[in-house]
């Protein structure tokens, strides 16, 4: 078994954010970047413990960026990656980081590509669709339990209301959501092992951003609380039901 | 070319966010100064005249049950040959439309912005405003490819029914391709309204001691004809499944009303539900940063405040 475990930096949860050069870029001023949970604690965790089933696994991980994505690439090579592939080209556009990213895994003929189901920071839920889509192959999204039989994969993801059951034919593109593994903190032979684990770094092919970010905004201040006394709900229904009329 | 809007369904019934991006379609084709059709891909019960009401003129339907599966790979490959002649493609933001949009995008080579808020900037190129840094900041993204593929985030537009008026259907027969997901089976939460389409949403967090307690959640909910949702540490406790957390790393919901009962407020929460219109907060520490978040707070103990608030509810509605 072969996975392909595609992961992205992406700010800290608790970074504050705002923006700089007249709102028109993310202002990177004391933000801690992390892995994008979704791919660390999700996807490749899962690949991790894959791999312990199946001594066998290989685990490559790839992200599209400059050097400054080495940290985290050293991190999840810490967390049980094999190896790292890091193509030099700029992220901002869904499609161009996909189709990098569908370029590499042409090359290493994986069973498996993980993504996350989103990153923390875009949120644009595209990257991995758009690798099936560029590779034609299954895609399955939002995956919050998977697991291998023999050539197929079984995997439950969300949909509205509840989740269902699907088994796919591998090779297939799974993006992974909560559920799917546990948080891991690597541990120090991990550490150490990592130093000495290859990152790979490619340029990129040609290809187009098809879209840029021209603005950005914070959402509006909230108006001050009114608070209401404990003892008198019924003013709070009345003023959900008769002055906001939500109820 | 047209705007081209996606119908999604489930067992048999157009989902409410699907209407929802026919009228944002619709407003969109008209500020084109083009038409806007749909298309329908597997088998409902209704008819699909009605796509007529929110502004639709012509709706593209393939009648084969193999399109009712959760399938993006066969489902785009459909939807392809009536894309190809659309300028603008419409998705509701839901599981399937996740899955298909950006897939379509790709194949197309058209530009993509997923979690639109509002209707495109055509003054100056294609402009999309959507929601980003998982509700604590918006983006005005410029698609510069000729083509265009928009998801809608739920609640952000609005359904809205014009004229009484009539789509005209097109049956087509798409050809169909191998599936290589098979669906083993689908469970639904029964009785309970999917979060991201619920008007009003009812939240708790550990302030309520015990998922024993969670009756005071699902009572108020189901006065209010709500759904149901829970903070992160409430899930990675496992009081409750993981599908209910709302948050940065969660569901991201926008209703008409949140109330949020026994929740501190963390900025990770903040960003999954500050897009909903009116934020109630039930909290008994007056400190709780959630309150700087909120219109209408009430500062007591949930034990005390719910259940008045839930009989306080119920004879609004025998009343009405």
């Amino acid at each position: 078994m072969k996975i392909l475990v595609a992961v992205s930096k992406a700010p800290d949860t608790t970074s504050k954010v705002s923006f700089k050069d007249g709102d028109t870029k993310f202002n990177e001023d004391g933000v801690q970047w992390i892995i994008n949970p979704y791919d660390e604690w999700y996807s490749l965790v899962r690949a991790v413990e894959l791999k312990e089933a199946d001594p066998q696994t290989v685990i490559h991980l790839v992200t599209v960026g400059d050097a400054s994505n080495d940290a985290i690439l050293r991190k999840a090579l810490a967390l049980g990656g094999d190896e790292a592939i890091r193509i030099n080209a700029d992220a901002s556009d869904s499609y161009n980081t996909a189709a990098q990213i569908a370029e590499v895994a042409k090359q290493g003929n994986y069973d498996l590509i993980f993504t996350g189901k989103e990153t923390i920071d875009y949120n644009a839920m595209a990257v991995g669709s758009m690798i099936a889509g560029l590779l034609d192959l299954p895609y399955v999204s939002a995956v919050a339990k998977f697991d291998l039989q023999g050539n197929d994969a079984i995997a439950i993801h969300e949909i509205e209301g509840g989740e269902e059951t699907v088994q796919i034919t591998l090779p297939a593109v799974i993006s992974s959501t909560k559920g799917m593994a546990k948080q891991r903190i690597p541990n120090m032979r991990g550490i150490m092992a990592a130093r000495s684990k290859p990152i790979k770094v490619v340029e990129p092919i040609a290809s187009d951003n098809l879209t840029e970010i021209v603005q950005y905004e914070l959402p509006p201040a909230k108006e001050s609380v009114k608070l209401i006394d404990a003892n008198n709900v019924e003013e709070l229904v009345r003023i959900l039901h008769e002055d906001v009329k939500v109820i | 070319m047209s705007v081209l809007i996606y119908i999604d369904h489930s067992e048999g019934n157009i989902k409410k966010s699907s209407l929802e991006a026919l009228s944002y379609g619709a407003a969109l084709a008209k500020k084109l100064n083009t038409t806007a059709e749909a298309i329908l891909l597997g088998t409902v019960k209704e008819g699909l005249d009605i796509a007529g009401r929110y502004g639709i003129t012509k709706v593209y339907h393939a009648a084969d049950q193999a399109y009712n599966n959760y399938d993006a790979q066969v489902l785009t490959k459909a939807l392809l040959p009536t894309a190809n002649n659309a300028e603008v493609i419409v998705f509701a933001q839901s599981a399937l439309g996740d899955a298909i949009a950006p897939r379509l995008a790709a194949v197309l080579n058209a530009g993509l912005v997923s979690g639109a808020v509002a209707l495109p900037e055509t003054e100056n190129g294609f402009v999309v405003k959507k929601s980003v840094f998982s509700g604590k900041a918006f983006a005005k993204v410029k698609i510069n490819s000729g083509k265009k593929v928009i998801t809608l985030k739920a609640n952000s537009f609005g359904v809205k029914e014009r004229e009484p008026a009539n789509a005209e259907i097109i049956n087509i027969s798409a050809a169909s391709s191998e599936s290589k997901i098979k669906t083993i089976k689908i469970e639904k939460i029964e009785g309970e309204i999917p979060l991201t389409e619920a008007e009003i949403v009812v939240s708790g967090g550990r302030g309520l001691k015990g998922p024993e307690n969670w009756y005071l959640i699902t009572d108020l909910a189901h006065s209010l004809h709500g759904a149901i949702a829970c903070s992160r540490p409430v899930a990675d406790d496992g009081w409750r499944p993981h599908h209910e957390h709302v948050g940065q790393t969660g569901v991201q919901i926008a209703p008409n009303l949140y109330i949020a009962i026994g929740i501190s407020g963390a900025i990770q929460h903040l960003g999954g539900v500050n897009r909903s219109k009116t934020i109630v907060v039930i909290n008994k520490d007056a400190e709780a940063p959630f309150f700087k978040a909120a219109d209408y707070g009430i500062v007591g103990d949930a034990f005390e405040v719910v259940p008045k608030l839930i009989e306080a509810v119920k004879k609004l509605k025998s009343e009405n």
